[in-house]
């Protein structure tokens, strides 16, 4: 299969070079085709860079882009056949939607009777029959989210590149349309390149992701992968937000002297005689479908997660600590 | 230490606070009662006596208005003479709003999109600086520098550019004698006059634009040509229209320039101004007068069909 985008050391740094902020720092990332691609990180951590260094908004400070395994170095971004959406969807608020979605085949010089035919087509596509010819302004958050995904897809690019496409969306909708991308993707085939904070988002939709942290790529893998087996420290407690032991923690709990993740709903809590870890519930959450107990166990917290319908034990009690000693999982990169 | 869960009443300041928070429309009418009567009586009505005056008359014999409803005073208007000045006026006016734009696009958008912290202060500065000195002084400056002894002349023979300089003085309509007795020479100080008023709306429309979206179209094909036509340029345009009706207008109802700098040919502005005072007849230049007037709802309605208002 060839690789839709593939980066080899590449680098984006900011400002002097004898002090350089590095917001892409030496990436070597390899995007399949037809694959639904997640870039995960906090803000600052250089998936946005990233994203922006595919459509051609910036230009890397070193290494080597190739789009379908062609050098886009010296390629501006309306040259490439690539297109997003836009976190704040960037319609052109003097369009009306049907003009917003065919601006991209009027700039190719598509006559208007088949670039209005055209924007129709995707306008059903995303769901907006009939929302032709009204303007941004009139439409919903949801709306003009959807409007931006039909105007990026009428020029068929080869990769579709998404920047926080749904962080502006409440809750519901945002759950939505989490599904109707992941259809509207295996549907066309296309390959997604997907920025997000939100694990969550990351974990469900994506075939697979790169965990961003500080300029550089923390781990890739499929999101089983990520989440089951962190590499880093910091992928166990930003995906999913793991019990991240350190290794004198973790020889306590029956693993070797290294650093260590443990998923807090691997954690069963017993009654604290007669079993090697116990502690003092210091900290109670409940989330609905279950509760959040935090448990010192000598000056370590862990947090261990309850399913819902269990009994919770009281702020202050002494608690057992049980799991499956396959769930302590080792981790072999520092940092 | 307990607090009191309503606090006490400081005074005068928080009663009329409750008050108006109790009556929110009592507020706006205090607010807006001084400005709507400024707007209403001072600004208006006088506009209104001016429109009156424009359907009166002047008697030949004596000399006195005669305040009876007539269009005489507008007929006169299409008298050759008086068709000559309102469309040197309407000419100029748009020669001078198309120079403005032309030299104030590539500065306002420098400024919105690339002027940051000391380098935006710098531009409001180099803009506004011109402002801040008298206005005759700027003219009668022009002046010098436009004449025949002056430093455009000395700089072209300087560098061997008389050549051009004589070329284009010779032009008919434009040239003249030298820059400073020529309708170009007008033109160019109304448009350093005028600059900054063309400037600054369009600074503010262009710094609305989100970078996004030139990004958007650029990402979605377009060149950067296509991007400034079909983008910047129509949603700049609010701006564009709102710098233009001050160029436009000012350059219309301006009397000085003209004396001072070129041709000495009449200008809608010079014609009121001695209409009103040496030749006495009050209704012809109000007449004159309302053509600006009307110019400028002939224009707003054009640009409105146009769609230059969408973007807002």
């Amino acid at each position: 299969m060839t690789a839709a985008v593939e980066f080899q050391r590449v680098s984006r740094h900011f400002g002097p070079a004898s002090a350089p902020v590095k917001a892409v720092d030496g990436v070597d990332l390899t995007i399949a085709e037809g694959s639904f691609f997640a870039m995960l990180g906090p803000s600052g951590s250089g998936k946005t860079t990233c994203l922006r260094l595919i459509s051609g908004f910036e230009k890397p400070t070193g290494g080597t882009i190739r789009i379908f395994g062609q050098d886009v170095s010296d390629i501006p971004p309306n040259r490439r056949n690539v297109n997003t959406v836009f976190q704040d969807y960037a319609l052109f608020p003097h369009m009306n939607v049907r003009d917003n979605v065919g601006y991209g085949l009027m700039v190719k010089g598509v006559d208007r009777r088949t670039r209005e035919a055209r924007a129709e087509e995707m306008l059903s596509l995303v769901k907006l029959d009939g929302y032709g010819d009204r303007k941004p302004a009139q439409l919903s958050g949801g709306q003009r989210q959807r409007v931006a995904l039909a105007r990026a897809l009428v020029n068929e690019p080869k990769v579709l590149l998404l920047d926080e496409p749904l962080g502006a969306l409440d809750l519901k909708l945002r759950e939505a349309m989490q599904d109707e991308l992941k259809t509207l993707q295996a549907r066309l085939g296309i390959t997604f390149v997907f920025v997000t904070h939100d694990q969550g988002e990351a974990l469900s939709m994506a075939d697979s992701l790169a965990v961003f942290n500080e300029g550089r790529i923390a781990q890739i893998g499929t999101p089983a992968e990520v989440y089951s087996r962190p590499r880093t420290r910091f992928v166990a407690d930003f995906v999913g937000s793991s019990n991240v032991l350190p290794p004198e923690v973790t020889r306590a709990f029956g693993g070797p002297a290294k650093w260590s993740s443990l998923r807090p709903e691997m954690l069963r809590l017993t009654a604290p005689d007669g079993v090697a870890l116990s502690g003092t519930v210091t900290g109670l959450r409940y989330l609905g479908a279950g509760s959040r107990v935090t448990v010192a166990l000598n000056g370590t917290e862990v947090a261990a997660q309850l399913p819902a319908g269990q009994p919770v034990p009281e702020q202050g009690a002494t608690v057992g600590l049980a799991f499956d000693p396959a769930a302590l999982h080792v981790m072999e990169g520092e940092g | 230490m307990t607090t009191p869960a309503i606090l006490p009443e400081r005074g005068l300041a928080d009663r009329l606070t409750a008050l108006f928070w109790r009556h929110p429309r009592l507020l706006l009418a205090v607010l807006l009662t001084p400005p709507l009567l400024w707007l209403g009586v001072v600004y208006l009505g006088s506009l209104a006596a001016l429109l009156l005056q424009s359907f009166y008359s002047i008697d030949e014999f004596s000399g006195m208005v005669k305040e009876e409803f007539t269009l005489k005073t507008y007929a006169e208007l299409f008298r050759a003479q008086n068709l000559d000045i309102i469309l040197r006026t309407l000419l100029m006016s748009a020669a001078v709003t198309l120079g403005c734009a032309l030299i104030a696009f590539p500065i306002a958008y420098y400024a919105a999109r690339f002027a940051r912290g000391k380098w935006k202060a710098v531009f409001y500065l180099g803009v506004m600086l011109p402002l801040w000195s008298s206005y005759l002084v700027k003219v009668y400056a022009w002046k010098l520098i436009l004449a025949k002894e002056g430093i455009i002349t000395w700089a072209a023979e300087g560098v061997g550019l008389s050549m051009i300089l004589n070329a284009i003085l010779a032009i008919p309509g434009i040239g003249g004698n030298s820059l400073s007795t020529s309708p170009l020479g007008t033109f160019i100080v109304f448009v350093y006059v005028w600059l900054p008023y063309m400037i600054l709306p369009m600074q503010a429309s262009l710094e609305r634009v989100p970078t996004s979206m030139l990004e958007a179209s650029a990402d979605l094909g377009a060149s950067r040509a296509q991007t400034f036509r079909t983008v910047i340029l129509p949603l700049a345009m609010p701006g564009v229209i709102a710098g233009s009706i001050f160029t436009f207008s000012l350059t219309m109802g301006d009397y000085i320039i003209p004396q001072i700098v070129g041709t000495s040919a009449r200008f809608i502005g010079l014609a009121v101004y001695q209409l009103q005072g040496t030749a006495g007849n009050i209704p012809l230049a109000a007449a004159f007068a309302v053509v600006p007037i009307v110019i400028m709802l002939v224009y707003l309605t054009i640009a409105k069909r146009k769609g230059a208002f969408d973007a807002l």
